[in-house]
């Protein structure tokens, strides 16, 4: 069947090729305090959702809890979505994307809700390699209670009210590629330019994809000491390299020198563009991925970009050999043995 | 001392002594299952330990012509392949009983008893004798025995090896050893011994079209035929082989013919929480979901099963009850998570509860969960236990009407949102307060919501407004008497003589109580009965328990948790409901359920519930 698009629009709004203008891929007015990271994470996502084509409906957005986990409500308002509990957002997207494989799986959460309540499910995620988006809107903080140190807080750092945090810091990208995730990078929240190409890049990765980005809470953790403010994270990002996204089809000119670059075939034929930087990366190898984490973390500095990707992961369904259609879509017919089979089932129990 | 030796034919009880771990299970089954064929009702029960290897386990079966399937208490007789219980196991055979060991090493005289038949039988040595393999002689010991009960017993010894060959249908490798060990232990007994002894069975005729089946296969198959395509689970006895089950014949019927691809998931998750967060976004997304666990994985669920209550989604679970609190006795019955599910979560929750009592009551039941969870969409826990779980139960066949098609509940189509419903999700259009939903991805700018556990006006939208908040939660309330009209009613039985007194009972106490009335009404005690089967208590019974002046309600729990939810529904008073318990961590039985009853009628019922516990805990709870 087809449908009919809304029809009063502004004629000047550029529209995708589904003839889609942003603002379809909008959601509520933010009701985050103004300035928050999340919400430019937020407007990212509009605009790579909104850039890649995707058919609004054919996304669903999950959260656990936290300002973070609230963020869904503000984008994607033509997807359906679903604000779970406290860390346990992976179980719950499991479930969803068992049941219907067709649809485009966005997993948002905050560093509380990954990385303490919810560290278990986060882990299981990853290493089912579950076909999603899981982003963390990484604050070093719990927002909505009030500023309480996370577990992603450095040692050291200090929140606004704070003393400096004495445990050490859970990194999420490397707990990530340990569990087996097969699509990793970090991004900043005021750096739209590399963050919208990742989210691309992680919506059209079959499999898991984690990004971790440092998203600052400007209530209670963008102060002086801290190693989640805006100023701090600015001065102390250093990236992989850059990325282009290219779309499948789609050739883009580009403004970055052509330095030294490597473009990689994803499985639904669009590509990504890699410019590197970092020399001693190769984000195609696990353990040189791990050791470049190891080396930021070692020198205090924030590593950013594409850090991992695995072009050949088997995703959850893969592993299951679940059906190709979607399980939801199955009927009795499909799904009823009938009555014949009791028959014998019961002649095989006297 | 002249003893008087226990004579019967076809009613007895007898209890096999084992240790675990060395494949007695399937010689005890065969055992059961040829005089199950011999068309006499049998009901087996497994009794073990938390344990892989090593400790006693026993297997205790009750041979009745009556039908009389619950445990009755008391040994007639025992069969004792484990020196490690021995002194025990002979202590409990009933004076005129019978002692069958394995007398390849002599009884230690200080367990003798005169009251009894003491039978030896050299299993050890007989195996000894024809076996090498240490792990033969392990095996065959077992299938020798029940070669020698054949004998003793007087059974059809070529139903027995009939079984046999079923079981190992083709494999003719393993039929003839078999057969060989059981005609090592019938001749022995032939040519040794006096036999039948004074128990001794007969061929009968019923058991009719009855099938032999535990209730957890029988849920497995339900979740199978009801049309659960992904099952999240995570190991917890005695609740596995629920999943095992559903897996088992998935494997067999739910492959896709043309690309050899499954119809369905199975997902063994982190832990619980991960396990029923999996089944709500699978029910979210529009499959039939399902998840098992036992106490500890309730306990671990509990926050999700409000969201699911308050956000309304449908959900499965199946909680198959082991003796808590805690770890508790994981191996052992009860039915102690009344309370915790009806009431499962934070703030004000009710959720809906299905009591099964027979594994095709737990098929139907679990089939039924689907079409009452997605009709409803809330959760429904069906509610079984260990030992209608784990033990085979005699049943009635199982059966499945092919006309029959799945009730999806309320959701509306691509068609229905372009053609111009109004939707919002929890906008009570049809005045039973079941709203309408929309799975994800149905249309491109219509009816996409948010689902969330906070507070929400009908459309969906979060708000705190008290008004707004407060007639969500009244709409829910009313939504509860919808669900009323759905569940199964309860089984009322009429005791045929007028009577002001009566029992209520739910899930497995079923066989024990039937007895225990007939017992009574033997001595001129009659008493109306009723089986509930599902909470939200249906009006039927409200009217039966305010019908009576004094309703017995037996349960298997210490605290009496049905009757607490009974009367904090419908607001009776203690004195009308009195409480019959066992808590043990065996199946109550129906001797216990008669003095526990005669107690009350004789006036003894005014001890504080302190000194009953104390009373049942000195043993008169068996
Ligand atoms: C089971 C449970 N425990 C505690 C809370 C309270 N709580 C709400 S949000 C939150 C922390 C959120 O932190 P984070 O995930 O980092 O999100 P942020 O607000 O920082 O974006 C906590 C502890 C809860 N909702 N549920
Ligand atoms: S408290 Fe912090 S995280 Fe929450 S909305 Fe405000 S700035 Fe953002
Ligand atoms: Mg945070």
């Amino acid at each position: 069947m087809s449908y009919q698009l809304p029809k009063f629009r502004h004629p000047e709004l550029p529209v995708n090729d589904l003839g889609y203008t942003k603002a379809d891929y909008e959601g509520a007015i933010s009701t985050l305090c103004a300035g928050c990271g999340h919400d430019s994470i937020s407007g990212a996502i509009v605009r790579a959702c909104h850039e890649l084509s995707i058919e609004p409906h054919k996304i669903a957005k999950l959260s656990g809890i936290g300002c973070s986990s609230k963020a869904p409500t503000y984008f994607l308002g033509n997807s359906h979505g679903f604000n779970s509990v406290h860390g346990r957002m992976p179980s719950v997207v499991t479930g969803a994307a068992l049941a219907n494989r067709d649809l485009l799986y966005m997993g948002v959460s905050g560093d509380g809700d990954t990385a303490s309540i919810g560290m278990g499910q986060f882990a299981h995620v990853a290493r089912r390699n579950l076909n999603m988006v899981y982003i963390v809107m990484n604050n070093g903080c719990y927002g909505l209670t009030k500023g309480q140190d996370s577990a992603t807080a450095d040692r050291g750092s200090a929140s606004k009210k704070g003393d400096p945090n004495i445990y050490s810091a859970i990194d999420l990208c490397g707990t990530a590629l340990q569990m087996g995730a097969t699509f990793v990078a970090r991004s900043f929240s005021g750096d739209k330019e590399q963050l919208v190409p990742l989210i691309k890049a992680a919506i059209s990765h079959r499999g898991f994809a984690l990004i971790d980005v440092v998203s600052p809470c400007v209530t209670f953790n963008n102060n002086a000491k801290s190693t989640k403010s805006y100023e701090f994270v600015r001065e102390h990002s250093e990236a992989t390299g850059t990325i282009d996204f290219v779309p499948m089809h789609k050739e883009i000119t580009t403004e970055y020198q052509p330095g030294h670059s490597h473009e990689v075939t994803l499985h639904n034929g669009s590509s990504i563009r890699l410019y590197k930087v970092d020399e001693s990366l190769n984000p195609f190898d696990r353990r040189s991925a791990i050791n470049a984490l190891e080396e930021h973390r070692c020198s205090g500095n924030i590593l950013t970009g594409l850090i991992y990707m695995n072009m050949d992961s088997r995703d959850l369904h893969e592993v299951l050999e679940t059906s190709q259609r979607p399980l939801n879509a199955l009927d009795e017919s499909d799904l009823c043995p009938g009555n014949k089979m009791l028959l014998n089932i019961n002649a095989s129990l006297r | 001392m002249i003893m008087k030796r226990i004579e019967s034919v076809n009613d007895f009880v007898i209890k096999f002594a084992n240790v675990n771990g060395t494949g007695s299970a399937s010689a005890n089954n065969l055992f059961a299952k040829a005089l199950f064929r011999m068309g006499i009702p049998v009901s087996p029960k497994n009794i073990f330990p938390s344990n892989i290897q090593g400790l006693p386990t026993w297997y205790e079966v009750r041979v009745n012509d009556k039908g009389y399937l619950g445990r009755r208490g008391g040994i007639d007789i025992a069969l004792s392949v484990n020196p490690q219980s021995m002194a025990q196991d002979i202590r409990e055979v009933l004076p005129g009983g019978y002692f069958i060991y394995d007398d390849t090493k002599p009884l230690d005289l200080r367990l003798h008893r005169d009251d009894i038949s003491i039978i030896g039988v050299p299993l050890t040595r007989i195996c000894n004798e024809q076996y090498d393999d240490p792990r033969q002689r392990q095996l065959f010991k077992n299938v020798i025995y029940v070669g020698a009960l054949a004998a003793l017993l007087d059974m059809d010894f070529k139903v027995l090896t009939g079984l046999v060959e079923d079981q190992f249908k083709g494999k003719k490798n393993l039929v003839l050893p078999n057969i060989h060990a059981l005609e090592l232990g019938h001749q022995y007994v032939r040519n040794h011994l006096d036999c039948p002894i004074g128990i001794r069975v007969e061929k009968s005729d019923m058991v009719g079209d009855k099938i032999l089946l535990d209730g957890n296969t029988a849920l497995g198959l339900g979740a199978l035929y009801g049309g659960a395509t992904v099952a999240a689970w995570y190991p917890i006895t005695p609740s596995t082989s629920v999943v095992d089950a559903f897996e088992k014949y998935a494997k067999r019927v739910r492959i896709d013919p043309g690309t050899g691809r499954r119809n369905y998931a199975i997902v063994q998750a982190e832990d619980e929480l991960a396990a029923i967060g999996m089944a709500i976004g699978a029910s979210w997304n529009g499959a039939r979901s399902f998840t098992a666990t036992s106490g500890p994985g309730v306990s671990l669920m509990s926050e999700f099963l409000g969201l699911a209550y308050f956000a309304e989604i449908p959900t499965v679970l199946f909680n198959v009850q082991r003796a808590g609190p805690s770890t508790g006795m994981p191996t052992r019955t009860q039915q102690s998570d009344i309370l915790a599910c009806a009431y499962a979560s934070h703030g004000d929750t009710k959720q809906v509860l299905l009591f099964p009592s027979t594994p095709r009551e737990c098929f139907d039941f679990g089939a039924l969960s689907f079409d009452l969870a997605e009709r409803l969409q809330t959760p429904i826990i069906l509610m079984t236990d260990l030992d209608l779980g784990m033990n085979d139960n005699m049943s009635e066949p199982l059966e499945w009407d092919d006309e029959r098609k799945y009730d999806r509940g309320k959701v509306l189509t691509a068609e229905q949102l372009e053609a111009g419903v109004e939707f919002g999700r929890y906008l009570d259009v049809d005045g039973d307060a079941i709203c309408y939903r929309t799975y994800p991805g149905t249309h491109p700018t219509k009816g996409a919501f948010f689902t969330r556990g906070t507070s929400r006006n009908e459309y969906a939208i979060y708000t705190e407004k008290g008004e707004e908040y407060e007639a969500n939660m009244l709409r829910l309330l009313r939504k509860w008497d919808t669900i009323n009209e759905y569940v199964p009613a309860p089984i009322i039985v009429d005791s045929g003589v007028e009577t002001d007194t009566a029992v209520l009972y739910f899930g497995t106490s079923e066989e024990a109580a039937r007895e225990a009335l007939d017992y009574l009404s033997d001595e001129g005690i009659h008493l109306n009965a009723m089986r509930v089967r599902a909470f939200p208590f249906n009006k039927q019974v409200q009217e039966f328990i305010e019908r009576h002046k004094q309703v017995f309600v037996i349960e298997q729990n210490r605290d009496a948790q049905l009757r607490t939810l009974l009367m904090a529904e419908f607001e009776f008073g203690p004195d009308k409901l009195k409480s019959v318990l066992c808590f043990d961590g065996t199946p109550i039985s129906a001797r216990n359920i008669r003095k526990q009853i005669k107690k009350h009628l004789n006036g003894d019922n005014v001890l504080p519930l302190h000194r009953n516990t104390a009373l049942l805990r000195a043993g008169e709870s068996r």
